[in-house]
């Protein structure tokens, strides 16, 4: 009788498995004559360049040091490392030989020129949503880049997440395809605004959480996330900053990667803001759009009250005198090793003194990038992992100090800047956040 | 190797990423006017401008500077007649002289800053500044100097 049972079920599990792979299965399509550079008008290749821009393309499929779009650049996901591939015009190691059906398809579907499934890193769920239009743009930008025979690493995903057939049931469980549908009720600039957001731009990839299967947990959009290692902040009005985040300061942030009211960028963000083939080659208006649909979602408007107050009184938390570090050494540790570059005087702080009682590092839920910071600096370049920030911003290491220094200095100022519940267990998460740095180095 | 800015000119360094810059800059640049006296970022000594701000360099590995602007006391002016340095010698600031670079050069991001300084905006700068032998007041003297004639202020001079 179990016997019985036993065969059937696993019958009915190789029938499944049968039935998956058979739904899996794409055509491929037939490649093309590497398409040349004249058969693209200069309009379409410069919107192209517009979009890959917004979309900041290069960074997921350039290697740090490597040429654009050559692909090789690492992404560590919770199930192994997939590396971006390399999507210049070359014929053999990139898609030289994919036609404008094979290239809309992988936009939109997530499916290679040879029929093979894409893996959700690359975010088709995002791309799906862009017009006919906005992907034969793209298609003509990299269809007329500089051709690079680079082959990229093979992923290191184990069995059996590295059966790509099997995507397609991810696939069946979380993604449709369609494109984007414009919001009658709201204005043209809104729409831009969240067109390029939830398209090519992708923010939801790294600000909305992940279920253990990799997929976005929609019904919490924007929530944040953590990305290799820091947080990306929710961008709802669960955004725990000081002062809201309105469109004004969401175009200074996207534009110049820091404002004076709320700090500046950091760790994978910052690729996106300053990456030279990204938000800088962007039109201000396509910025202001971003920045209007976020101010949305923020619900910033309905915050705004009282913005100069909570200023003041942040900028004047930034004295400590003498007197009173006298008998607390973590604010002995402050006047020392932190105030003399983050001190303000009032009314508002300098954008290059980085206020800390407005610094969104300090109102997190966990006490995660301020940690980071501490721990690595910032740095001018990318050179170690996720250490650069604005342009002009650098800061030096604070490895010196010990993990009970830190963590120390991390409560001093959760509680007298960011007046937020104490975070729990900070020296163990300054070990452990240590111990991740210097293994990834 | 890292590529930087020092002083106006490009400069490339073998030094590791993970050097200090303020070795670099000493040893490998040979530029001595900065000084090491702690290496942990909490005497001031070291103090050099990156991009026009004051960083300590004994806690900056040279890999952070790559592509930036450093500026050492040797480059803080072409004649060594900026403000800051001909009033730190009317006022005879120094006695022993070795954390003054160090001093100066955070004087003269708190300048940048705080074109005219209160007591408390000076305390605030230069609290990780430190001098063993005193020389607070003069320093404190020297900046409200400096910062009068950087204003144009004559009513100082």
């Amino acid at each position: 009788m179990i016997r019985r049972i036993s065969i059937a079920i696993l019958v009915t599990a190789c029938l499944m498995v049968a039935g998956l792979l058979l739904l899996a299965w794409r055509p491929s399509i037939a490649p093309i004559e590497p398409p040349s550079r004249s058969t693209f008008s200069a309009e379409l290749v410069a919107k192209g360049e517009a979009l890959s821009a917004v979309g900041h393309c290069a960074a997921c499929h350039t290697q740090p040091g490597g040429q654009q779009f050559a692909g090789g650049y690492r992404i560590n996901t919770p199930f192994g490392a997939i590396f971006g591939t390399n999507i210049t015009p070359d014929p053999k190691t990139g898609i030289g030989v994919w036609s404008l059906e094979a290239f809309t398809r992988a936009m939109r579907e997530g499916v290679a020129r040879d029929g093979s499934h894409l893996m959700p890193a690359f975010p088709y769920y995002a791309f799906t949503k862009l017009s006919d239009d906005d992907v034969k743009g793209l298609y003509a930008y990299l269809m007329t880049r500089p051709a690079v025979n680079s082959t990229v690493p093979a992923n290191t995903l184990p069995f059996p997440l590295n059966i790509r057939a099997f995507q397609e049931g991810w696939k069946i469980l979380f993604f449709r395809s369609a494109r984007y549908q414009a919001d009658r009720s709201k204005s043209a600039e809104w729409n831009r605004g969240a067109y390029l957001a939830e398209g090519p731009a992708d923010c939801t990839g790294c600000h909305t959480p992940r279920n253990a299967l990799g997929a976005e947990e929609t019904r919490h959009a924007y929530a944040g996330a953590v990305i290799e290692g820091w947080i990306a902040p929710a961008l709802t009005d669960a955004n725990p900053s000081a002062v809201p985040w309105t469109q004004e300061e969401l175009f200074a942030y996207l534009r110049t990667g820091v404002t004076s009211l709320h700090g500046a960028t950091g760790a994978t963000m910052t690729p996106v803001i300053r990456g030279a083939l990204a938000l800088p080659v962007v039109p201000d208006s396509d910025i202001r759009a971003i920045a209007l649909y976020f101010s949305g979602i923020d619900r910033a408007s309905a915050r705004a009250n009282d913005v100069d107050a909570t200023t003041r009184a942040a900028v004047a938390s930034s004295y400590v005198s003498s007197d009173q570090a006298e008998n607390d050494p973590d604010a002995s540790l402050y006047t020392s090793a932190c105030m003399s570059c983050h001190y303000n005087a009032g009314p508002t702080p300098l954008a290059s003194r980085p206020e800390l009682a407005l610094n969104s590092s300090l109102m997190l839920a966990e006490p995660t990038n301020f940690i980071q910071v501490v721990l690595n600096g910032v740095t001018n370049t990318e050179t170690m992992n996720n250490t650069q920030g604005a342009p002009g911003l650098v800061m030096p290491q604070y490895s010196s100090l010990t993990d009970g220094e830190i963590a120390g200095l991390a409560a001093y100022l959760r509680r007298t800047r960011a007046k937020c519940p104490p975070w729990n267990d900070l020296e163990k998460k300054v070990t452990a956040i240590r111990r991740e740095s210097m293994a990834s180095r | 190797m890292t590529t930087f800015d020092l002083n106006g000119k490009t400069v490339s360094v073998q030094s590791p990423d993970d050097a200090a810059l303020l070795w670099v800059i000493r040893d490998e640049l040979g530029l001595t006017g900065t000084k090491f006296g702690c290496g942990i970022g909490f005497c001031g000594a070291c103090t050099v401008h990156v991009e026009g701000r004051a960083t300590r360099s004994c806690i900056t590995p040279v890999a952070a500077v790559s592509g930036a602007k450093v500026t050492t006391i040797e480059g803080l002016d072409p004649t060594d007649n900026h403000p800051l340095q001909t009033a730190w010698l009317e006022l005879q600031v120094p006695q022993c002289g070795y954390c003054q670079p160090g001093q100066i050069m955070q004087a003269a991001t708190l300048l940048k800053d705080f074109p005219n300084p209160t007591d408390q905006d000076i305390n605030a700068v230069m609290a990780g500044s430190l001098c063993r032998c005193m020389t607070y007041i003069r320093i404190r003297k020297a900046i409200k100097l400096a910062a009068a004639r950087m204003r144009g202020d004559t009513s100082h001079a």
